[in-house]
């Protein structure tokens, strides 16, 4: 399907987005511990339980790899008919229940099945690592401001219990990336364990700090329904609870492994690649510069942005938030990963290796000078004589 | 009395009309610019704040 638009000097423009059909992926993914339960009902061998893993940290970086990195962009003339498509904006909404689905499917089984700890284990890592994804979901509807995108949004971030992420996301981190303020943006220096201590707490402590000041604003207090960091509590609470009466204490190690894994090794393991070491500067007035298109670490490997609804294109994401997932754009010289997030996320957790892969580039980036990287506090000194001679070395977008 | 205002967010287009205010804000209708705080981030993407808002021609 093509869309065409008349560009300023009068000529028509053509564009076919190749990945039209594709994006259903995005919609498809969440589906995939479903699937490795029925084929474990099929086959007896519980190893399938572990399948999502291995796609998502395995299978995914290959195909990334095979397949040639995308750097196209629709042209801009086109956009406007792009962000009104319907079906564009209905991939992210019909994705909301396919979550809440692979939550629910997986609870019966883990609740009705007789499954050894490993089994249990590996669902509920599957539907952590998932229903992280589902925070990507929430973040990609949270942008938009129709009500009912916003509304789905709540929904779906309820489902693994990071409702406050609607508000600390939008209004906290997207205002203070890649500043020391931010505690989703992570510092040269700074391993991911490090970093999940500042990152976790401080996104709930800025999200209730942040509904407080707005709701104040109209004399009310934070204990109200209004608060959009309690609204999504009370979907989670219910759910929940509703899970562990139905099926029994095995919810409650259950549950627990789907929100580590959801938090901790999607959204932290996401925030904590975005931008790290990247720093806005200071101007003479005391603000900080605008997000640029440099301020954010990009990947066009086409399969893992497939499953994110386009994520890895973070630079434009940050620099229009309310762009739309479809039109989301590449630039010359954006810092790139050597990867997409799927394998970046597992280096991430092997703090050497993670260190090893970024410094040069971060220091690359900014072209030997220290004083422009977000640098973990009393580090730099060592920081600089570790990494200071990779400077002039590496491209930044190499 | 002066004349409403309108002031909009140079990177998403959102538009602060001091006429309609923006109660989910806080700002109910008639809200001066002047008394909206000076770090108020635009509530649409955030990437911009009070000071970067530009005021409409006309208005």
């Amino acid at each position: 399907m093509s869309v065409q638009a008349t560009n300023a000097e009068g000529q028509i423009v053509r564009y076919t987005d190749r990945r039209r059909w594709l994006w259903s992926l995005s919609l498809m993914w969440p589906l995939l511990p479903v699937m490795s339960c029925v084929i474990v009902a099929k086959t007896g061998q519980p190893a399938w339980y572990w399948a999502t893993w291995m796609i998502w940290y395995l299978a995914v970086p290959v195909i990334d790899h095979l397949l040639p990195p995308d750097a196209s962009n629709p042209p801009p003339e086109v956009v406007p008919q792009l962000d009104a498509d319907w079906y564009y904006r209905l991939l992210p909404m019909l994705t909301v229940p396919v979550h809440y689905i692979t939550l629910f499917y997986c609870a019966w089984v883990i609740g009705t099945g007789d499954l050894a700890w490993y089994s249990i284990l590996g669902l509920a890592l599957s539907v952590g690592l998932v229903n992280g994804i589902a925070i990507n979901t929430g973040h990609e509807l949270g942008h938009k401001t129709t009500a009912l995108e916003r509304w789905c949004a709540k929904t779906v971030l309820a489902v693994v219990g990071y409702g406050h992420f609607f508000i600390e996301h939008n209004k906290g981190h997207h205002k203070d990336v890649a500043t020391p303020d931010d505690p989703a943006s992570s510092r040269m220096g700074e391993n991911i364990y490090g970093f999940a201590c500042r990152e976790i707490p401080g996104a709930i402590r800025r999200a209730w700090a942040s509904e407080k000041t707005r709701l104040a604003r109209s004399g009310k207090g934070p204990w109200t329904l209004e608060n959009e960091v309690l609204q999504p509590l009370l979907i989670t609470v219910p759910l929940y609870v509703g899970l562990t009466v139905a099926f029994g204490w095995v919810m409650v190690p259950f549950l627990a492994l789907q929100m580590i894994w959801g938090w901790f090794g999607v959204l932290t393991s996401a925030n904590y690649i975005e931008h790290y070491g990247l720093l806005r500067q200071k101007r003479d007035n005391g603000r900080f510069e605008p997000c640029q298109p440099y301020h954010s670490w990009n990947s066009n490997h086409v399969m893992s942005n497939l499953i994110l609804f386009n994520l890895q294109r973070h630079s434009d994401h940050h620099a229009n938030p309310t762009r739309r997932y479809q039109s989301l754009r590449n630039f010359d010289d954006l810092p790139e990963y050597p990867s997409g997030y799927p394998l970046m996320f597992l280096i991430a957790l092997f703090p050497p290796i993670f260190f090893a892969v970024m410094n040069p580039r971060v220091v690359a980036w900014a072209d030997g000078h220290f004083d422009r990287i977000n640098i973990r506090p009393g580090y730099r000194a060592r920081l600089e004589a570790r990494w200071g001679r990779h400077g002039s070395k590496a491209g930044a977008g190499t | 009395m002066a004349a409403y205002r309108r002031y909009f967010c140079p990177g998403c287009g959102y538009r602060y009309d001091e006429q309609r205010g923006d109660p989910h804000e806080g700002f109910p209708p008639g809200t001066r610019w002047e008394q909206v705080p000076d770090d108020w981030a635009c509530p649409a993407c955030a990437v911009r704040e009070k000071p970067d808002f530009v005021a409409e021609a006309g208005s």
